[in-house]
Parts: structure tokens; C-alpha cells; sequence
């Protein structure tokens, strides 16, 4: 069974068409990431499909349940962690455990989830002395208080210094090991690259691409790179004479599309043959970040990171 | 339990959320944990209304235990008009003195640079004994605080005499009537502690409500709550739980230190106890409405700060309300505090328990439609 299946889905505000009609589907046991820039309709996406929202139209089923209208039911399956996750200030980690345990009426081994999310240390702070890092945690550990299928993380690492955001990581490849679906929005590419078992990229509420990073990469990928540390003669040089795809990059670096093999060795024999100053040869592939920065049009990294901290 | 439903807005047509007591409890813990791990709210709720009590009672200590002298004119020849002046003198706190019917009785005032005069009118009697309407006339100085217990005095008095005539058989009961009314004398902390009690069942859940409720919206806490088997009626009353917890134990701060540092008389009696929870649950309910349905916790603090303000100075809080020019007691009487104030005041100082009902229904039909209205626009979530 699918985990979650979308059909045309649609969400408006007022003139501001937020999702344009996107469909996917995530299995289950998947790790499944949207990316996107700040307003593409990744929040908006998951929050209907957490039944936090209606949609305007189009199917959407999240364990098998219509998430506006049997959202009750749904709720004691699915975790969740908004963005930004915020709550009352002074329970402690323990009691807000406890205090969702009771909620959920079930049974929660308070230190073992505790632990689980790295947060032992301070299990007995006040949750508004806790670090930003701390308070995801937090938000981590009451997602799992009833032991969900389907875990809905929202940019869970915006705004956390590389320490918390491994720790983060961790936490939810443990997920992923437990069998649990995740669904994982998220600004940082690599995040994607290191989680996610499929992605889709989504830009202005539509999804432009999806599939596992390999694929995404093949597809909208440029193959090899040759690059070299020269300047605009040696590229003009490399198309005149080799009949090679190179461009300069107006910042001292000119780099050939290799579109075979023998492209790698004619652009070596060129460079010797030009005679012209070059330095620093290497070979790159396009990363999901260089695919997704043409197609979007921008570098997710800088936006919303450190401008709206979390917490 | 299954106590209350409420409709989840948007949602199926389908009733679904009862009230979990377990959920309820453990709500109120965490909600009460962290009122009393901020002293900021501890401080308001519970120590500021005793420091005014300390405050105003100071203020106006003096002379309060000595009646005061009252100058009157009886135009009425039939016994009722009699009656009231000696049901006024029974009270402990004034003496009435007479002055002749052929002075001008504003020019006696001023002549003996009195504060307070009152005349009872030539219809008094026959009005009594028919229905009528007849007015026993007070003169003050606003800026005296006799005149102001005279006044609450007088009112008191009054409303006696009209309670009895509410039953019918007004000689008859008449009689009962002057062996109950002379119970003690009025002074001002008398009012005070009604009246600062009030006072803290506006204030401490308005500003609390208004700001958590708008606090919470921007942060999402109820959408993350919402995520949860918590129903949006769960969460409400355990506020409104809370708040009428720490009413009463604030009443009994305020009436013991209203008590032992300046001999307030307050009547006990279990007539105080709804509005003690009536009083909460209407204010919780106003604070949660005006935070619910603000854009931001900045304007949400203005309009609460602007319903909140004027009520708290108008409804008898610290000076009564017989007190004030006739427009502003017309305003007092559309404020909801005033009838949390007026019905305390009928039950600690004057026991009368007729005009306390009132308070008191007018309070349960606000508070219900305040309630009704903040459920309604209460979201957890949006469309």
C-alpha cells in the first residue's frame, strides 16, 4: 500500500495559487524529500496532507485516510513537526513527554525516547532555556509519543549548526531503519542527498522533477565536466580548434562538457597544444544542488537560512 | 465523560470531540505547572490585588469605623418614610440627623460644609405601599469617600426596601425586615475587597488569555495541538479550571488580608461561589475571543488592553459605582465586570440575595454567548 498518494492537488489563497495541482506518491518505509525554495508549497503540501489544511481540490490519501475530514484517526497514526517547532515554555522535555503520552493515552518510555533524540542532558530543562537544536529535538521526541507509520517533518534543520543537524539526520535514518515512512521538506540539498530514498523538486506549487537523486541526476544532469583554471582564450581556443563545448565562466574557470570519452583526451591535448597558462584540471558531475540551482533558478541555501530562525 | 460537544469547524458535519477527563487533567497540570514556574503571572493573579488592598485600605482608613453624621429631610408623613431613616441608623454607620422641612436643603448642606444629605421624598409611604415610583434623593461630594459610603449605604438600604415590596406583603415583611438590616456599619475597604476581587477575576485571565491565545496562534502551537486527541473544548476548560482555581484562592488572600489588617466585614456564604466560577469562565472566554480572533499578539494586547482598561476603573472596582456621574454608571452597566462587582457586593456586604440572582443571570447569558462566540472562532486549525 502507499503511504501517501496525491492526485492533482490544488490550494489557492486567494489569488496566490500556493500548489498548482501536484501528484506523487510515497511508499511506504520511504524516505521521500520536497524540495524547493522558500514558497514553492512544500508547507502548504504537507500541511494538508497532515489535515492541518483543506485543499481546493485533487485526491489526496494519507494511510489509506482523507486527512481534513478523518483527521482524528489520522492523527494517532502520523508524527509531526512543524517548522520552526515552538511550544508552552516551562514543561521540561520529561513532562512534555509525559504530557503527550496522556494526550495520546498511551504508554511512552519517556527516557528511552529521551535518549533516543540525544536529549537525556536536559530532560529536566525548562523547554524555553533549551537550544534551538534542543527544542527540534524535543519536537523530534513528541512526534514519536505514538509511535507513528508516517513521520511529516517540516525543514527540520533550518536554522541548527551542523552538529544538531547530524544529530537530526541520525534520528531519522533510525526512522527509516524501523520500517517508518518519512516525509521530509527540507531547503538543504545535501540533506536530501544524504535522507531521502526519492525527491521532487517543487517551484512555484508544481513539481518540476522527482525520482531518487541518481535518477534526477541523469536525467537533467550535464554528464562530466572537465575544468580548468584559465581565462577566455584558452575556451575560445577549445571551440575554435578542438570543436569542444567549453564555456568561461567569467570568473577565471573554463569548463568543457564532456560528451565522450575521446572529448577528455582531445581537451587535454588542446590545452597542451594552445600553449596559453591553465592550472587546476578536475573532472566533476553535476550534484542535485547544480541541477536544482538551473532548474530553480536559485541557491536554496540562501534563503530562509538564518533569516527565520526557528525558535 | 461525556459532558460537551463541539464541532470542528470545516470539518465533516459529523459531532465528534467529548471531554476526556484524563486529557483534561493533563492539560490543566502542564498549563498550571507553568503559570506557577512564571512568577510574572503568580505575582499579578495573586500578590498585586493584595497590595492594593493594602494600598487602598490604607489610603482611606481614616475615619472609616466612626458613623457618619447624615443630614436629612423626611417629606413623607406616612410611616415608610420613617422607617427608612431608621433602617439607616440601624446600620451602625451613619447617624441621621434631622433638619427642618422649611430650609432650603442645599443651602443647609453648604451652611454646615456637610458632604452628604438625604431626602426622602413626600411620596415615599404611598409609592411603597402602591408600586410607584419614588426616588430618596442623596446629596454627595464626588470627592468625598463618606459621601460614597453613604451612598453605597443608602443603595443598600434601598435595595432592601424594593426586595421587600417584591413581596407583595410589603408591612408585613417590613417588620422581619429592620431586625436583619442592622448587621454592622460599611466602611470603605468593605467595598473594597468585592471590588478588587473583581478586579482580579478580569485582569488575571484577560491579559493571560489574550496574549496566549494570539501567542499561540503565531507559533503554531494549536496546530501542533490539533495534531493531537486534545479537543479544542478540553483545552478551554481547562483554562477556565485554572483560572476559577486561583480566583478562589486569590478571594482568600484578599478577604483575609481585607479582614485582619482593617476589620472588613464580609459576609461568607455560598452565594459568593458562582460568581467566583461564573466570574473566570466569562473572562477566560472574552481574553480567548479577542486573541483568537487578532492577527497579531501586538493588536490582540491593544484591543484587550482597550476592553480591559475602561472596564477595570468603571465597574466598581475601586470606588463604587452609585458614585459616578449618571452617563458613566449608564456605561457600568453595559460592562460585564460590573455585574461580577455589583452581585459580590450584594452578597459579602448586603446579603441580599434578590438583586444577586440578577447579577448573577446576566452574567451566565454574557458568559454563555462570550463562550459560544470564542469556541466558534477558536481554530486549531485553517481552511
Amino acid at each position: 500500500m502507499r503511504a501517501i498518494e496525491v492526485e492533482s492537488l490544488e490550494k489557492s489563497y486567494g489569488s496566490l495559487k500556493a500548489v498548482g495541482g501536484i501528484s506523487f506518491s510515497v511508499d511506504e518505509g520511504e524516505v521521500f524529500s520536497l524540495l524547493g525554495p522558500n514558497g514553492a508549497g512544500k508547507t502548504t503540501t504537507i500541511e494538508i496532507l497532515e489535515g492541518l489544511r483543506d485543499a481546493d481540490s485533487g485526491k489526496r490519501r494519507v494511510l489509506g485516510f482523507d486527512p481534513w475530514k478523518q483527521g482524528y484517526e489520522l492523527h494517532r497514526k502520523i508524527g509531526v513537526i512543524p517548522q520552526g517547532f515552538k511550544f508552552f515554555l516551562y514543561p521540561t522535555p520529561r513532562e512534555a513527554v509525559r504530557y503527550y503520552s496522556a494526550l495520546f493515552g498511551v504508554k511512552a518510555d519517556v527516557d528511552k525516547l529521551l535518549q533516543r533524540v540525544l536529549l537525556t542532558e536536559s530532560a529536566d530543562t525548562y523547554f524555553l532555556k533549551l537550544s534551538g537544536g534542543q527544542k527540534q529535538k524535543l519536537g523530534m521526541a513528541l512526534s514519536l509519543v505514538n509511535d507513528p507509520e508516517l513521520v511529516f517533518l517540516d525543514e527540520p534543520t533550518t536554522g541548527l549548526d551542523p552538529a544538531a543537524r547530524r544529530a537530526v539526520w541520525e534520528v531519522i535514518r533510525g526512522l527509516r531503519k524501523e520500517g517508518r515512512t518519512v516525509l521530509l521538506t527540507t531547503h538543504y540539498l545535501q540533506e536530501a542527498e544524504e535522507l531521502a530514498d526519492r525527491v521532487a523538486i517543487m517551484d512555484h506549487g508544481k513539481i518540476i522533477t522527482s525520482g531518487t537523486p541518481g535518477e534526477i541526476i541523469a536525467r537533467h544532469g550535464s554528464g562530466d565536466r572537465l575544468t580548468i583554471r584559465a581565462d577566455e582564450k584558452l575556451g575560445a581556443y577549445l571551440r575554435e580548434k578542438a570543436g569542444l563545448a567549453a564555456e568561461f565562466d567569467g570568473h577565471g574557470r573554463v569548463s568543457v562538457r564532456l560528451k565522450t570519452k575521446n572529448d577528455a583526451l582531445s581537451a587535454l591535448k588542446a590545452i597542451e597544444e594552445s600553449g596559453l597558462d591553465w592550472s587546476d584540471l578536475s573532472t566533476r558531475r553535476d550534484s542535485l544542488e547544480d541541477i536544482f540551482i538551473r532548474m530553480v533558478g536559485e541557491n536554496p541555501d540562501d534563503q530562509g537560512n538564518g533569516r527565520h530562525p526557528p525558535g | 465523560m461525556r459532558t460537551l460537544t463541539i464541532r470542528e469547524t470545516g470539518a465533516t458535519p459529523r459531532v465528534r470531540a467529548m471531554v476526556s477527563t484524563k486529557r483534561l487533567l493533563a492539560d490543566l497540570s502542564v498549563f498550571g505547572k507553568g503559570y506557577l514556574r512564571s512568577r510574572v503571572g503568580v505575582f499579578f493573579a495573586l500578590i498585586f490585588p493584595v497590595i492594593l488592598i493594602l494600598l487602598f485600605g490604607a489610603i482611606f482608613s481614616g475615619g472609616g469605623s466612626s458613623p457618619i453624621s447624615v443630614y436629612y429631610q423626611n417629606l413623607d408623613s406616612g410611616q415608610v418614610g420613617a422607617r427608612f431613616v431608621s433602617a439607616m441608623n440601624d446600620t451602625g454607620a451613619v447617624v441621621m440627623v434631622q433638619v427642618p422641612d422649611s430650609q432650603n436643603f442645599s443651602q443647609y448642606l453648604l451652611s454646615q460644609s456637610a458632604s452628604q444629605g438625604i431626602v426622602v421624598p413626600a411620596s415615599f409611604s404611598q409609592s411603597f405601599l402602591t408600586g410607584g415610583n419614588a426616588n430618596v434623593t442623596v446629596y454627595q461630594n464626588p470627592s468625598s469617600t463618606t459621601s460614597q459610603i453613604v451612598l453605597g449605604i443608602t443603595q443598600g438600604v434601598v435595595d432592601r426596601f424594593n426586595l421587600y415590596h417584591a413581596n407583595a406583603n410589603a408591612t408585613d415583611v417590613f417588620g422581619v425586615q429592620t431586625v436583619t438590616v442592622a448587621s454592622g456599619s460599611y466602611k470603605y475597604v468593605d467595598f473594597l475587597v468585592p471590588g478588587l476581587v473583581g478586579f482580579s477575576i478580569l485582569t488575571s485571565p484577560m491579559f493571560a488569555l489574550v496574549n496566549i491565545s494570539s501567542e499561540y496562534k503565531r507559533d503554531k502551537i494549536f496546530k501542533q495541538l490539533s495534531l493531537t486527541p486534545l479537543t479544542k473544548a478540553e483545552w478551554l476548560l481547562s483554562k477556565i479550571i485554572w483560572y476559577v482555581l486561583l480566583t478562589g484562592v486569590s478571594f482568600l488572600m484578599m478577604s483575609a488580608a481585607g479582614i485582619f489588617l482593617f476589620g472588613a466585614h464580609i459576609g461568607f456564604s455560598l452565594g459568593i461561589l458562582p460568581f467566583l466560577v461564573l466570574g473566570p469562565f466569562m473572562f477566560v472566554s472574552l481574553g480567548m475571543l479577542i486573541g483568537t480572533i487578532s492577527n497579531s499578539p501586538e493588536s490582540a494586547a491593544v484591543v484587550g488592553n482597550l476592553i480591559t482598561f475602561p472596564m477595570m476603573f468603571l465597574s466598581g472596582t475601586f470606588f463604587p459605582v452609585a458614585s459616578m456621574p449618571a452617563y458613566l454608571q449608564g456605561i457600568a452597566h453595559l460592562l460585564p465586570l460590573f455585574y461580577v462587582i455589583d452581585g459580590l457586593n450584594n452578597v459579602m456586604i448586603y446579603g441580599n440575595y434578590s438583586p444577586a440572582l440578577f447579577d448573577l443571570s446576566v452574567m451566565v447569558v454574557v458568559g454563555v454567548a462570550i463562550f459560544a462566540l470564542a469556541v466558534r472562532f477558536f481554530k486549531w486549525r485553517e481552511d
